[in-house]
C-alpha cells in the first residue's frame, strides 16, 4: 500500500503541473494583469514596464510559471495587487469553505444515502418513483436558481433561517447554504445509491445470504449495504473537491466569505495572484481527494490490491 | 449493413454435448429472472453475435423500446419544442426582447405581455422565448464538439493503446483536475467577447476528457469481444475493424453520456452567465436574466420564475432523454 | 396424479424428507407469463440422492428455489402445490419459521461459487455467520467453527486461510467453501444446483466425490440438480428427468440407463458421445426446448419427438406407473422401454 501511495503521488506531479500551468496561461497570458492593476486609466508606459519587471511579467511564460511555483513551495503565494498577502486571505477563507463543504457532505450522506437505500429496497414502489422524480427535478434546477428560491422562501418570506451568513460563518447559519451547495450532488448520490442497491439486491451472494437463513436486517446491513455503498463512498469522496470549487455560486448568494467568494472577487477585479493561488490550492485538494478515494476503495473492496 | 465476415465457425453447433446445448434459456440462470429475448446489453454482452446484425438489432430494439417509453416521448417533444423556438423565436412572440420601455419596469402581466416586464421594462415572455437560442446553441454545439473530439481521441486511445493511450490519459487527467465551473470562471473572465462561441470553445476544452474516458473504456470492452477477435483473425485491417466493428458497438455509451452532458452544459452556461463571465448583453440569455432578477426577488419574483423555469425544463428534458436512451441501450441498468 | 403413492416406495431407509406435490411456479413479466414449473412431483427420503436432470429452462433450478423459498418475487410466484418438509408444508409456514429452517435443516449449494459468495467479506466471516445467527455463538467461537469446517472439506491450511476473501481461492476451493457452508449446521437435506458445472473437468470429480462422501458421513438427503448425465451415474440413487416444467420420467438410476421409458430420456442418453461409437455421427435431439410462455398443448415434447402421434398433440400424458418406483409421462412408454438401447 505504501508503495502504491508513493507511485500515485508521483503520478500526480505531472497532472498537477499541467493543470496549474493551464490556469497560469489563462490568467497571465490571455489576460493583462498590468492593465487590470491600473484600473480604468491607461498605464504610463514606464510604470507599466517597471511593474512588469517586478512581477517577472517580462520573462517568458514558463519562467514566470517556474518562478511562481518555486515561491508557492516555500509557502509564498505572493501579494495581491492591493498589497494583501494571498496566504492571509486563504487563512480566513478556507476554514469557512471547509465548514460549508462539511455541511454539504453530511447532507449528502444523511439525506442522499437514506433516500437512495429506501428507494433501492422498494424499487418500483410509490416511494421509489417519488424519489426518482424528485432527484430528476433537483438535478435540473441549477444551484443559483434553487439557492435564490430557498433563500427567498426560508430566509425572507417565512424567516426560518438567516438569509445571509455573518462574517465569521457560524455553523448554524451555514446549514441552508450547505444544503443548497449539496443539492445537485445529493440527487446524484440518491440515484447512485438506489441503482447500486437495486443491482446488488439481485446479486447471487444476496440470494446465498437468504438461503443461509439470515434475518432480513442482517442481509441488508452486512451484505447488501456493505457492497452497495462502495461506489457511493467514492463518489462522495471525489465530490469534496468539486464542492469546494463549486462553492462560488452558493457563497455569492448567501454572502459567505469563503474561497469561492474571494476567488470571484479576484476574478472580477482581475487580481491574478489571488486567482492563481486559490485555484492551485483547489487543484491540490481535488487531486488529494481523488487519491484518498482510491485508497478508500482498496480498504472497502478486498478484491482490489495495490502492488 | 453488409456482413461478409460473419464468422460462421463461431456458431454453436449444438452437437456432441451431453444435452442438446441450445442455451435458449427462457427462465433460470442465477437471477431466475427471464431475460428479455433480443434485448442485448450494450456493450458488455457484445460478444455473442457478429457485429453487423448486432448493431442493427441493438439500435432497432432501442428504438422500439424508446417509442413506448413515456419519458422519452415527453422529453423528446419538449426538446423539439425548444429547438423550434431556438431556430424561430418569432413563431411564439412578435415582441422584440431588446425593445424595452423603462417606464414599464417590473410591471406585472398584462394583455399581450403574459409574463410581465423586467427591471429594464423588457417583455419577460419575449426574453424567455429568445433566451432558448443561446442555451440550445451552447448545449448542442458544445456537446457535439466535446463528443466528437473526446469520442475520436478516446476511441483511438482505446484501440491502439500503448504510449498514445498513456499520453492521452495523462492529458485528460490534467483537464479533469480543473473543476468545470472554476475553469470557466478563469478562462472566460479574460475573454472579452460575450457571445456564445468562447463559451462553446471552453466547454469543449474542459468537457472532452469525460467523453474520451467513456469512449476509451467502451472501445476496450468491445475490443475484447469474440466477434472482433474473429474479424481480426480473419484478417480485417485496422480501419475496417474500427469503422465496421468497433465504432457501431462502442458508440452507445458515448451517446448516452453526451445526452446527459448536454443538459449539464446548458446549466453550466447559465451559471457562468449568471456570474457575469459567460454570455453578456445584448445576447439574450436565461442566465443573465436570472442574475438580474435575483436582485429583485423580493419585489418581483415573476422575473425570476419564467427564465428559471424555462432553463430548468430544458435541462430536465435533456437529462430525461439521456436516461431514457441509456435504459433503452443498456437493459441491464434498468 | 396417477398413483403417487406407489410410485416412490423405494426410499432407501428412513422416512420421506421432502415431498414436492404438484408444484407450480410462474414468472410474470412484461412479455407475458412464463410457466416455469407446471406441476412437479418428487420425493426425497433421508439418506437418498435424487438427481434432477434437465436442460436450461426445464424448471429444475426454479423448483429448487421454490423449495428453499428464495425465488425472486416478483417476478416469480408459486401458484400451486405443496412442499412438504418432514411432513409440514413449507408454503404455509410463516416467513420467520421458514427462515429458521433455511441453513439449519435445509441448505443449498449454488453453481457459481465466485458470485454466490460475498466478495467483500472473508470466507471465515461468511461461514461463521451461520453459527452466530442460528447457534448464537460469539464471533470468536464462530470463527473457530468456520476453520474446522474448512478443514472438513479439505481446504489445505484451513486455519490460516479463514481470513481470506473468496477471490483468493481457486474455483475448486471456492466450491468446497460453498459445500462447507451448506454442511455447517448439519442439515437434513442439501439441494445442490449444478455444483460442479462451473469447474474444470479434473476438479469436478474431486468436488463431486467430496460431496458424495460427506453426504454419506452426515447421512443427509441430497437433491442434485444437473444437466450432465455423466455426473449422475456415479452418485445418484434415483433420477427425475424434467422437461418444460414437468417431470417426464423418474426411475432408479440403473433402470433408467438400461431402458429409458421416455423418448426424451432416450434422446439424452443417445446424445452422449461414446468411445465405442467413434466415427459415427453424434446424435442430437432435433428442435429447441419450447418457450415457457407458449408451451405446446398435449405432450410438451411432441414437436421434437420421433414417436409423436396424433394423441400426443392433443392429450397431455399423465405419469404412468412403469414399475415399482418408476414412472413415465409418455403415451407410448411401453414401446419406448422395450426398444433396444442402441442408436438409429
Amino acid at each position: 500500500m505504501g508503495r502504491y501511495v508513493i507511485r500515485r503521488l508521483l503520478q500526480m506531479v505531472p497532472v498537477f503541473v499541467g493543470a496549474t500551468f493551464l490556469i497560469f496561461v489563462m490568467v497571465y497570458a490571455l489576460g493583462d494583469p498590468v492593465a487590470a492593476l491600473s484600473g480604468d486609466r491607461a498605464p504610463d508606459p514606464a510604470t507599466a514596464a517597471q511593474i512588469r519587471r517586478e512581477l517577472h511579467l517580462d520573462q517568458p511564460l514558463w519562467q514566470q510559471y517556474l518562478h511562481y511555483m518555486g515561491q508557492i513551495f516555500t509557502g509564498n503565494f505572493g501579494t495581491t495587487f492591493d498589497g494583501q498577502q494571498v496566504l492571509d486571505k486563504m487563512g480566513t477563507a478556507f476554514p469557512v469553505t471547509l465548514r460549508l463543504t462539511a455541511v454539504a457532505v453530511v447532507a449528502e450522506i444523511v439525506v442522499g444515502v437514506t433516500l437512495g437505500v429506501l428507494g433501492g429496497l422498494r424499487r418500483g414502489r410509490l416511494l421509489d418513483s417519488g424519489v426518482l422524480v424528485l432527484t430528476l427535478i433537483v438535478v435540473s434546477v441549477p444551484t443559483f436558481v434553487s439557492g435564490y428560491v430557498l433563500q427567498y422562501l426560508l430566509g425572507v418570506k417565512w424567516a426560518w433561517v438567516s438569509p445571509a451568513v455573518a462574517l465569521g460563518a457560524p455553523l448554524d447559519e451555514l446549514l441552508l447554504p450547505g444544503c443548497v451547495l449539496a443539492l445537485v450532488s445529493l440527487a446524484y448520490v440518491t440515484r447512485l445509491t438506489r441503482t447500486s442497491i437495486a443491482e446488488n439486491a439481485r446479486a447471487d451472494y444476496v440470494r446465498t445470504a437468504v438461503a443461509k437463513g439470515l434475518p432480513r436486517r442482517r442481509i441488508v446491513v452486512r451484505h447488501l449495504l456493505r457492497n452497495s455503498l462502495i461506489p457511493v463512498v467514492t463518489f462522495i469522496g471525489a465530490d469534496i473537491g468539486t464542492l469546494m470549487g463549486g462553492a462560488v455560486v452558493t457563497e455569492r448568494i448567501f454572502n459567505v466569505h469563503g474561497v469561492g467568494y474571494e476567488l470571484y472577487q479576484g476574478i472580477v477585479r482581475q487580481n491574478s495572484p489571488t486567482v492563481v493561488g486559490f485555484v492551485t490550492v483547489l487543484v491540490i485538494v481535488f487531486l488529494l481527494a481523488n487519491l484518498i478515494v482510491d485508497l478508500l476503495y482498496a480498504v472497502l473492496d478486498p478484491r482490489i490490491r495495490y502492488a | 449493413m453488409p456482413e461478409p465476415e460473419r464468422p460462421e465457425s463461431f456458431q454453436p453447433s449444438g452437437v456432441g454435448t451431453p444435452l442438446p446445448a441450445v442455451e435458449a434459456e427462457t427462465v433460470g440462470g442465477p437471477g431466475g429472472t427471464p431475460e428479455v429475448p433480443g434485448a442485448p446489453g450494450a456493450p458488455q454482452g457484445a460478444g455473442v453475435q457478429p457485429a453487423g446484425g448486432r448493431a442493427r438489432s441493438l439500435w432497432s430494439d432501442a428504438w422500439h423500446d424508446l417509442r413506448r417509453n413515456p419519458v422519452f416521448v415527453v422529453s423528446g417533444l419538449l426538446i423539439l419544442f425548444f429547438l423550434l423556438i431556438a431556430v424561430r423565436p418569432s413563431l411564439l412572440t412578435s415582441t422584440d426582447p431588446l425593445d424595452c420601455d423603462i417606464t414599464l419596469s417590473q410591471e406585472g402581466a398584462r394583455s399581450g405581455h403574459p409574463f410581465g416586464f423586467d427591471t429594464q421594462g423588457c417583455d419577460v415572455f419575449a426574453r424567455t422565448v429568445y433566451g432558448a437560442r443561446a442555451s440550445v446553441t451552447v448545449g448542442v454545439c458544445a456537446t457535439a464538439g466535446a463528443a466528437l473530439l473526446g469520442g475520436v481521441l478516446g476511441g483511438l486511445a482505446g484501440f491502439f493503446g500503448g504510449w498514445w493511450d498513456a499520453l492521452l490519459s495523462r492529458v485528460a487527467d490534467m483537464f479533469f483536475a480543473i473543476p468545470m465551473l472554476l475553469g470557466g470562471l478563469v478562462f472566460l473572465s479574460v475573454v472579452p467577447s460575450g457571445s456564445v462561441w468562447p463559451v462553446v470553445g471552453f466547454i469543449v476544452l474542459l468537457g472532452w476528457p469525460q467523453l474520451a474516458r467513456i469512449a476509451r473504456g467502451s472501445v476496450l470492452t468491445v475490443k475484447q469481444a469474440d466477434f472482433v477477435q474473429a474479424a481480426r483473425a480473419l484478417g480485417a485491417g485496422n480501419t475496417r475493424l474500427l469503422l465496421r466493428h468497433l465504432a457501431p458497438n462502442a458508440v452507445a455509451p458515448v451517446i448516452v453520456v453526451a445526452t446527459i452532458a448536454l443538459g449539464t452544459y446548458i446549466a453550466l452556461e447559465a451559471t457562468l452567465s449568471y456570474l457575469g463571465v459567460g454570455l453578456k448583453p445584448p445576447t439574450v440569455s436565461w442566465g443573465i436574466d436570472i442574475s438580474e432578477a435575483s436582485k429583485q426577488i423580493r419585489n418581483a419574483p415573476h422575473m425570476l420564475l419564467w427564465p428559471a423555469g424555462a432553463l430548468s425544463l430544458t435541462v430536465l428534458a435533456f437529462i430525461m432523454l439521456g436516461d431514457a436512451v441509456r435504459d433503452a441501450l443498456d437493459p441491464k441498468l434498468r | 396424479m396417477t398413483a403417487e403413492g406407489t410410485r416412490q416406495e423405494d426410499g432407501s431407509g428412513g422416512g420421506v424428507l421432502l415431498d414436492v406435490r404438484e408444484l407450480k411456479v410462474e414468472f410474470r413479466t412484461r412479455d407475458g407469463v412464463a410457466h416455469a414449473v407446471n406441476g412437479v412431483n418428487y420425493r426425497v427420503s433421508a439418506g437418498e440422492t435424487l438427481a434432477v436432470l434437465g436442460e436450461s429452462g426445464s424448471g429444475k433450478s426454479v423448483t429448487a428455489q421454490a423449495v428453499l423459498g428464495i425465488l425472486d418475487t416478483p417476478p416469480g410466484h408459486v401458484t400451486g402445490g405443496e412442499i412438504l418438509f418432514h411432513g409440514r408444508d413449507l408454503l404455509r409456514m410463516g416467513a420467520e419459521e421458514r427462515r429458521r429452517i433455511r441453513g439449519t435443516r435445509l441448505a443449498m449449494i449454488f453453481q457459481d461459487a465466485l458470485s454466490a459468495l460475498n466478495p467483500v467479506l472473508s470466507v471465515g466471516t461468511q461461514l461463521g455467520e451461520m453459527f452466530e445467527v442460528h447457534r448464537g455463538m460469539s464471533r470468536k467461537e464462530a470463527r473457530g467453527c468456520a476453520a474446522e469446517l474448512m478443514d472438513r472439506v479439505r481446504i489445505p491450511a484451513a486455519r490460516s486461510r479463514v481470513g481470506d476473501y473468496p477471490h483468493q481461492f481457486s474455483g475448486g476451493m471456492r466450491q468446497r467453501i460453498m459445500i462447507a457452508m451448506a454442511l455447517a449446521l448439519g442439515p437434513d437435506l442439501i439441494i445442490a444446483d449444478e455444483p460442479t458445472t462451473a469447474l474444470d473437468v479434473t476438479v469436478q470429480a474431486q468436488v463431486m466425490d467430496l460431496l458424495a462422501e460427506l453426504r454419506r458421513e452426515y447421512a443427509m438427503g441430497l437433491v442434485l440438480i444437473t444437466h450432465d448425465l455423466g455426473v449422475v451415474a456415479d452418485v445418484a440413487d434415483r433420477i427425475a428427468v424434467m422437461y418444460a416444467g414437468r417431470i417426464v420420467e423418474t426411475a432408479p438410476v440403473h433402470d433408467l440407463y438400461r431402458a429409458p421409458a421416455h423418448p426424451y430420456t432416450r434422446g439424452l442418453l443417445d446424445s452422449i458421445p461414446r468411445l465405442d461409437q467413434k466415427g459415427r455421427e453424434l446424435y442430437a435431439i432435433k428442435g429447441l426446448p419450447p418457450s415457457l410462455t407458449a408451451i405446446p398443448p398435449g405432450c410438451p415434447f411432441h414437436p421434437r419427438c420421433p414417436k409423436a402421434q396424433d394423441v400426443c398433440r392433443t392429450d397431455r400424458p399423465p405419469l404412468y406407473d412403469v414399475a415399482p418406483g418408476r414412472a413415465s409421462a409418455c403415451h407410448f412408454w411401453e414401446e419406448t422401454i422395450s426398444e433396444r438401447g442402441d442408436r438409429r
